[in-house]
This record gives C-alpha cells, sequence and structure tokens, in this order.
C-alpha cells in the first residue's frame, strides 16, 4: 500500500513518482511544488525516474498562506 | 480605497505611474527610510508581511501593495488538488521575494526536513525557522530551535529564527550562524504588542544581525515601539489579515515602521522626571 499525502492511494508499487504526481494534477514542471518519499527530500530532477516502493510515504507539498 | 489613501499629491502620482504593480489608489511612493541588508540582500522596505489569515487571494495581493513590504512568509503544506488560484503565482505578480517559514514543525528534525522541502519548492535559500514547543503558547522550542538553526546553517541555509526574547539565546542562535534574529513581542496572533521591551533592546545589543521583530505586534503603535528599540524591522501577519480593513491596515503598518526608523535615528531625547522649558525665558517682559 502506498500512502498519497497519508491517504491510501490506488498506486502499486513500481510506479513512477511522476504516477504519483499526475493523480493530483501536478506536473513535473509545476513551480512551488516539493515532495518527500519516506521522508526524504526528492528532487525535481528525479520525480520522473524515481520508482516508488510497496511501502511508500509520499508527501507532495505545495505553498499555503501562512505567517 | 479609503480617501487617506487616495493618491492625491505630485510625488504620489509620479511614483505610481512608474510603479504599474502597484494596487490603485495605494500610497506606491518609496518607504522614507535607509534600506536594511539581511545576508547580503537589500530591501528597501522594513516590513516583513505574513500571507496567512486574508479572506482571498486578491485581498492578499492589495495588502502586500499598500504595506510595500518586499519580503513574504509562504508555508508548505499538503497540496489541495480542489484550490483555486496559485499563491506563487500572486506573489510573483507582487514582486515580493519568499521567505519560507516551518510553522507547525515541533522537532529540529520536522523543521529541517520541511526547509530543505522548501529549498526545493521555491528555490531559495532562506528559511523562517520556527519550532513549536507549546501549543497554548506557541513559543519556540529553544533547544530544538539552536540544534536546527545549526544544521540548517551548515546546510548552507539563510536562517532567520523565530525566537523567544531572551538576549542569550538570540546570542547562541547568531553564534551558530543565524542571518537575523526574529524574537516575538508576545505569542503568536495575540495581538499583545510588545510586553518585555526592555528584553528587546537588550537582544538590540547582544547581536550583530538584523533583529526583526517577530509575533504580537497589534496594532501600528506596536510597530513603531519596535523599530524605536532598534529592530531592524518587523514582521506582521495577523495584526494585518485579520484586521477589519487590512489593505488599510497595511498601510498603518509601512507608515509606523517608516515612522518608528525614521525615529530610532534621529535619536530620540532623553526622559525627564521634570519640565525643560523649550522657550527661553531670556527676554521675558517684565509685567508685574
Amino acid at each position: 500500500m502506498i500512502l498519497l499525502n497519508g491517504e491510501q492511494s490506488e498506486l502499486a508499487s513500481g510506479e513512477t513518482l511522476a504516477a504519483a504526481l499526475e493523480r493530483l494534477g501536478v506536473t513535473t514542471e509545476q513551480r512551488g511544488v516539493a515532495v518527500a518519499v519516506d521522508g526524504e527530500v526528492v528532487p525535481r530532477a528525479q520525480w520522473r525516474s524515481l520508482v516508488l516502493s510497496e511501502h511508500a510515504r509520499v508527501e507532495v507539498l505545495s505553498a499555503m498562506q501562512g505567517g | 480605497m479609503a480617501d487617506a489613501m487616495s493618491g492625491r499629491s505630485p510625488v504620489r502620482q509620479d511614483a505610481a505611474t512608474h510603479n504599474g504593480a502597484r494596487a490603485a489608489g495605494v500610497d506606491a511612493a518609496p518607504p522614507a527610510t535607509d534600506p536594511l541588508a539581511i545576508a547580503g540582500r537589500t530591501l528597501r522596505s522594513r516590513l516583513v508581511m505574513g500571507t496567512g489569515g486574508f479572506s482571498s487571494l486578491a485581498l492578499l495581493a492589495d495588502a502586500i501593495a499598500a504595506g510595500g513590504s518586499e519580503l513574504v512568509t509562504v508555508a508548505l503544506r499538503r497540496i489541495d488538488p480542489a484550490a483555486r488560484g496559485s499563491l506563487i503565482d500572486v506573489l510573483d505578480a507582487a514582486g515580493v521575494e519568499l521567505l519560507p517559514n516551518t510553522a507547525g514543525c515541533h522537532t529540529a528534525r520536522d523543521a529541517v526536513l520541511t526547509a530543505r522541502l522548501a529549498r526545493e519548492a521555491f528555490a531559495t535559500d532562506w528559511v523562517k525557522l520556527e519550532v513549536i514547543g507549546d501549543e497554548d503558547t506557541l513559543m519556540p522550542d529553544a533547544p530544538e530551535l539552536l540544534r536546527a538553526a545549526e544544521e540548517l546553517v551548515e546546510e548552507g541555509f539563510v536562517v532567520l529564527p523565530y525566537t523567544t526574547d531572551d538576549p542569550v539565546l538570540a546570542r547562541r542562535l547568531v553564534d551558530v550562524g543565524c542571518a537575523a534574529v526574529m524574537p516575538l513581542g508576545s505569542p503568536i496572533g495575540s495581538g499583545m504588542g510588545i510586553r518585555n521591551p526592555y528584553n528587546i533592546s537588550l537582544i538590540r545589543e547582544a547581536v550583530d544581525v538584523p533583529v526583526v521583530l517577530d509575533a504580537g505586534i497589534g496594532t501600528a503603535s506596536d510597530a513603531t515601539l519596535a523599530m524605536e528599540l532598534g529592530c531592524d524591522a518587523v514582521m506582521v501577519a495577523s495584526a494585518i489579515s485579520r484586521a477589519e480593513d487590512p489593505v488599510r491596515m497595511a498601510a498603518a503598518m509601512r507608515a509606523a515602521v517608516n515612522a518608528g526608523r525614521l525615529a530610532r535615528t534621529a535619536g530620540r531625547i532623553p526622559r525627564r522626571l521634570h519640565a525643560r522649558a523649550s522657550t527661553p525665558d531670556e527676554g521675558l517682559a517684565d509685567l508685574a
């Protein structure tokens, strides 16, 4: 089971991070977005190539209003 | 827009003409104080604005224009696919620099990871480091803050830590390489102003990096006091975004920060217990 922003996803292991992002409507060129997998930052250059493992925890973050 | 802020003077008209990005009707004249340098970056405005709490992105954009801020904070949160409008696009259009924060982090580990994510998302090494130790007061967790600051400086970040009004902690933060310190005046969002002005003065004396008063500002006079105490800038979030008229309050904060800076650099008169006449006695008529 791959967790996408804390929720169980239909993603299967072996899919790429880019596929996960696509489910959230995020493109690999989108500005103001950062991704962590299993608590580690994934640089944008690796978004297309990174293959997700079976229990991956994917966090996709973007700019939010804040103090 | 209120009459008080409508463009009437020739200077203002000229400035507005040369700065089309400013919201219509808002004073676009350059601030009347000396610029501020933080980590090699020059800021003409000494008002740092938070972007949180505004009811719409349009209101945020108008408030930034009215406040004249060049540096604004942003947070990182899980992306909301249903979100309307892009905060990044609005801030780009406003021409401001981003200061990502680590709001909501309670450990050095979380804060460091959030800062790394922010660097990736916003392409900036700058971070407003917040490590919260208590949910009721949102006061910083000093040991975790210091640990996170040290690690982030080592990783090349320009670290601006949100800290308590403790001059010793401020000095320790500067010792590990922070580019500025951001002491609180009172708890975040409390609007209680500066509860210990003497400590803010002591922090000013204790460190040789910019001091940015952060948290607790409730109204314009609080911001002026911060600058009079020697702060180099003031960070204002809720006091603007949650005011009844945020755009007008942003204009007030701009004027307040400038007034305080001018007063600080002008050198105030010492306080005296007794009166000292400003009119000379010499030449006084003998009317007895």
